[in-house]
């Protein structure tokens, strides 16, 4: 699998850019990174790797996602917290024939509540699909398989 | 026996500020001491804690590792097709010796600290040098000729099945599932679960700070539905206009809150309620793109709380089992499996997937309640001395047809000062 150096940058960048944007705490930036009918999803390992389809969040569309940061904006209750990812350099595991990168990247997320101290939050990889578009990369699909199946009481923020 | 030597009961020295349970002390979910005092007469006797689906353990060999209130235990099915279900401890020397959560093909349980093997149903049946080393003619250490595998068994539950759904015991004098579900419950037990195959979608998992009652109490409480969680009471899953029935077994110690879906967007007394969104629309409508399953009847939502460990849901077209599993006073962890059913047509498993998404951990609506529940904890934390109010509808416990009332909170409490101020 041979892949441009000007490619690998951009996609390198584009979990860079990911992670400042979802840290930002300006969730309307979220769907932005993902193509019109992309799928989302935040799964815990156990259903990834016993073949259930369940997901803890599971989005195909950035419609779907807009209505999500909606959710966060508007109307779930949460206790406030920052969250702040820290993300692997990506491996690359192919390039299909219509030019989708295939990779993966570990991630941690640490969570700090105010007055709390900074916690880790959830811990896992990413499993990309990533095209071209007139915009630049985008993810056709994002699915966070997290390791830290017992969920410190709720997730409210994209992973 | 003088009142010197009566067991201490802690139940009996809390201050219920006005006689009946309206006014709950927060002590009740701060004490340490009414904590175990709680597992003991909640989770380890006289009563049913659900342990899993028989759709998790489909075929023999196959075992589930869960918990009975804190104490792990292992749900199989043996070789002979039959649910078995025992503790996680070795009968030897103590040790909590399976690790995996879930495993199939199985032929025996082996402790592997000294190899001491089990079967599927618990029966202890190999002990390494049982029977000692031969060295020079002579027969050197074993165990005594007097010991009797039988007798080392691990601790075995009682297991009662319905429908699918899978209960266990350590009481082996408890009262059958059918009449400790009672005759008011038990229909709505049967109307999710009514023999159909189930097929598991997975698992979420979530750890809450907070007392594990508050879950229960959590679904017994039709009143914040429709105010903390936006999502209902804008879309009209759930809230106080709605058609609604509030019911409870006999002991007042499981519950059902059954709603009828209606009202979407439109104004009325609820409009007033700020979390109430007349101009919320969702760019994605899937989210609730609901579909009447004929087992339903009218009711579109029936949340069922089993005392005390488990919650089953059915909203439109997600329906889950929700496991309580305390630990300590001050935390519980909440695992929720979501099902479908064999004969789902892959559009309606696609439903109940896109439909998920607003429960669990994450979900659209439930994220809230494990955020409130923590938050409460932390207020009762602070102020131990105090007490909650639970006087909406009244101070007495009676079923309603509506939902504007805490009935079914000071339900339980009924029940649970009934059992927790009994002599030990």
């Amino acid at each position: 699998m041979k892949l441009d150096f000007d490619t690998w940058l951009a996609v390198v960048q584009l979990q860079a850019d990911y992670a400042a944007a979802v840290d930002s705490g300006r969730w309307e930036l979220w769907p932005d990174f993902f193509t019109d009918d992309c799928v989302y999803k935040l799964q815990p390992r156990e259903n990834h790797e016993r073949g259930f389809p369940l997901s803890t969040l599971a989005f195909d569309g950035k419609a779907s996602l807009r209505d999500r940061v909606y959710g966060i904006q508007e109307t779930l209750f949460h206790d406030p917290y920052y969250q702040r990812h820290v993300v692997g350099t990506p491996v690359l595991r192919g390039v299909e024939g219509d030019g989708a990168i295939r990779c993966e990247s570990n991630y941690a997320v640490f969570r700090t509540k105010l007055n709390g101290l900074s916690t880790v939050f959830n811990v896992g990889r990413y499993l990309d699909r990533v095209v071209r578009t007139p915009d630049g990369l985008r993810f056709a699909e994002r699915v966070a398989v997290y390791d830290s199946e017992m969920i410190p009481n709720s997730i409210i923020y994209p992973i | 026996m003088s009142e010197a030597q009566t067991p201490a009961r802690p139940a009996a020295a809390l201050q219920w500020e006005a006689g009946d349970t309206s006014r709950i002390p927060f002590a009740v979910y701060t004490d340490e001491q009414l904590h175990r005092e709680e597992l003991e007469r909640f989770f380890y006797r006289g009563h049913w804690c659900y342990v899993g689906l028989e759709a998790e353990v489909p075929r023999p060999g196959d075992f589930k590792r869960t918990v009975v209130g804190e104490r792990s235990v292992i749900l199989s099915r043996a070789a002979d097709g039959q649910l078995h279900c025992f503790e996680n401890v070795c009968a030897h020397r103590g040790m909590q010796f399976c690790r995996a959560r879930h495993g199939s093909g199985v032929k025996e349980f082996v402790c592997p600290y000294h190899q001491w093997s089990y079967t599927l149903s618990g029966d202890l049946q190999g002990v390494p040098l049982r029977r000692g080393v031969r060295q020079d003619g002579q027969v050197k250490g074993g165990m005594p000729a007097d010991f009797n595998p039988k007798e080392h068994g691990l601790t075995k539950l009682k297991v009662a099945s319905r429908g699918g759904v899978v209960f266990a015991s350590f009481d082996p004098d408890v009262e059958p599932l059918e009449d400790y579900l009672g005759p008011t419950i038990l229909p709505y037990f049967d109307r999710l679960f009514n023999g159909r195959e189930l097929t598991i979608l997975g698992y979420n998992r979530q750890r809450i700070p907070g007392n594990w009652k508050l879950m229960q109490e959590n679904i017994k409480d039709p009143y914040h539905p429709g105010l903390l969680h936006t999502w209902f009471v804008t879309f009209g899953l759930w809230r106080a206009d709605n058609k609604a029935a509030l019911k409870m077994d006999a002991h007042h110690r499981h519950a059902a809150m059954i709603s009828t879906r209606g009202n979407a967007g439109k104004q009325s007394d609820v409009s007033q309620v700020s979390s109430f969104k007349a101009a919320m629309e969702l760019e994605d409508k899937r989210f609730l793109d609901i579909v009447h399953e004929d087992w339903w009847g009218e009711p579109t939502a029936v949340m069922t709380t089993i005392f005390p460990s488990v919650i089953f849901q059915q909203q439109v077209n997600s329906v889950s089992t929700r496991h309580i599993q305390p630990d300590g006073h001050g935390n519980f962890d909440f695992v929720w499996t979501h099902f479908g059913f064999a004969d789902d047509t892959p559009e309606m498993t696609a439903r109940r997937l896109r439909q998920a998404n607003l429960f669990g951990p994450a979900g659209f609506v439930s994220a809230d309640d494990g955020e409130a529940i923590e938050l409460s904890q932390c207020g009762f934390t602070q102020k131990p001395g105090h007490r909650a109010l639970a006087e909406l509808g009244g101070r007495g416990v009676e079923e309603t047809d509506h939902m504007v009332t805490e009935t079914l909170i000071r339900g339980m409490y009924d029940y649970w000062r009934k059992v927790m101020e009994q002599p030990a």
